[in-house]
């Protein structure tokens, strides 16, 4: 089969919010969900200003750390009105917010890789701005797990940045602030 | 339980742009410093969220719909498939565009362009490709308009494009330009894809078969996302 060369990405740019903002878009389950929290955050730029005009999207297994799709070797998910997927646009004071819940652990299996561990559970996250030409990618994972500790991703990161990708408790949910730049810059991912 | 996934998604650096693209002045303080880490491409990755027909409404196709009038401008129609990097279809994958209006101003709050707003056109529509992975939408052409990156700054006309294919690695967020246009050449947007092929490849084609009679412009312009690594042949049992 040939090889196509695939369509160069673009920005987002700032005026996409009449396009890519859902109503429902933040709900990665519905309201009223047990257990369910809100997750959300500040998307700060280089100069600690924050970023009024971007997008936060994730992608998450459900709390038995399964997905709904076909690629997940594992079967069909049994939890009725999970989405799986968030969206949210920043607001004009740089915050984004989703009502979701804890996804469960994942195994480690395939890109190759021989078995090394658990996956802790986590969201894989993009962000999309003006400014920005390519999708950032990253990860949000949860304070107070021990599956971090083991972690093959986590552990991989430098320990001085490894806390950018873990979110702070903020009762009744947590906070991600996301860095695109600085002191604080967040660890972004290739794929 | 089975452990070995079908495949992961080949890489498509090449094609991109760079993070870090000055020239495009937004970018300078919103652009990582930091080389990117490489994330593994496991369930989480090769999976993604498969939205379809229920994201898109009735009027969503046809962009000049939905008003009390007919919008300003000329109609045109652009249509195409999505493919894959091997040149399968991708089917039932939703593709969400939106872009100015004819004068070239977005019907949005922090739009400061004087063109006129256009009551009978929002600029945004969605519509889920078929089974051979084309899609088709009927819209105004979009106008350039100026904006402040450097001295006399005008962007190409163009329509945003957003699709999600089967998996997280195949999300994409990129821009359809028209044919001919002399602002391509010094737009830094456009220009941070580096590599000519790639950078045409963001081009639409006109396309008289596509043209309607009396009533619209045809293009034609096909999206390619990534293609999938070929399964390894030897599928190493681990532990899980």
């Amino acid at each position: 089969m040939s090889e196509l060369q695939t369509t160069p990405s673009q920005t987002v740019g700032p005026f996409f919010s009449f396009g890519l903002v859902w109503a429902d878009g933040p709900f990665v389950v519905p309201e009223g969900t047990p257990g369910a929290f809100r997750i959300g955050g500040t998307v700060y730029d280089g100069a600690g200003a924050p970023v009024p005009d971007a997008v936060v999207e994730t992608w998450q297994a459900d709390p038995d750390g399964r997905f709904d799709h076909p690629d997940d070797p594992r079967g069909a998910v049994r939890w009725k009105d999970f989405r799986g997927f968030g969206r949210s646009a920043t607001d004009p004071a740089g915050r984004y917010s989703l009502l979701t819940v804890k996804p469960g652990p994942l195994p480690v299996t395939g890109g190759g890789a021989a078995a090394d561990g658990r996956q802790a559970p986590h969201l894989d996250v993009s962000v999309f701005c003006r400014g920005m030409l390519v999708r950032l990618v990253t990860r949000i994972y949860f304070p107070d797990e021990e599956a971090n500790a083991d972690d093959p991703v986590l552990t991989s990161i430098d320990p001085a940045r490894r806390a950018t990708l873990i979110a702070e408790s903020e009762p009744p949910g947590y906070r991600f602030d996301i860095h695109l730049q600085g002191e604080h810059e967040t660890v972004f991912f290739d794929l | 339980m089975p452990t070995h996934q079908p495949h992961t998604y080949r890489p498509d650096a090449p094609s991109h742009p760079p993070a870090s693209f000055p020239e495009y002045r937004s970018n300078v303080l919103r652009a990582p410093h930091r080389p990117f880490q490489l994330l593994p491409q496991r369930l989480g990755e090769i999976t993604g969220p498969l939205l379809g027909e229920d994201r898109v409404g009735p009027h969503d196709h046809d962009l000049t719909l939905g008003h009390d009038g007919e919008p300003q401008g000329q109609r045109i129609i652009v249509a195409g498939r999505v493919l894959d990097g091997d040149g399968r279809p991708v089917a039932g994958t939703l593709l969400e565009v939106w872009q100015a209006n004819a004068g070239g101003r977005y019907r949005h709050d922090a739009d400061r362009h004087p063109a006129p707003l256009d009551p009978n056109f929002t600029g945004v529509g969605r519509v889920v490709t078929d089974a051979e992975g084309r899609y088709s939408f009927t819209t105004i052409q979009p106008g350039a308009y100026p904006w402040r990156n450097h001295d006399n700054a005008w962007r190409p006309a163009h329509i945003h494009f957003s699709l999600f294919g089967t998996a997280f690695t195949q999300r994409l967020i990129t821009q359809m330009y028209f044919p001919g246009d002399p602002l391509l050449t010094q737009d830094p947007i456009f220009n941070s894809v580096r590599d000519p092929k790639a950078r045409a490849a963001m081009v639409a084609r006109f396309d008289l078969g596509t043209t309607v009679p009396e009533w619209a412009l045809g293009y034609q312009w096909d999206i390619v996302l990534r293609g999938k690594n070929p399964t390894p042949l030897e599928e190493e049992d681990d532990d899980e």
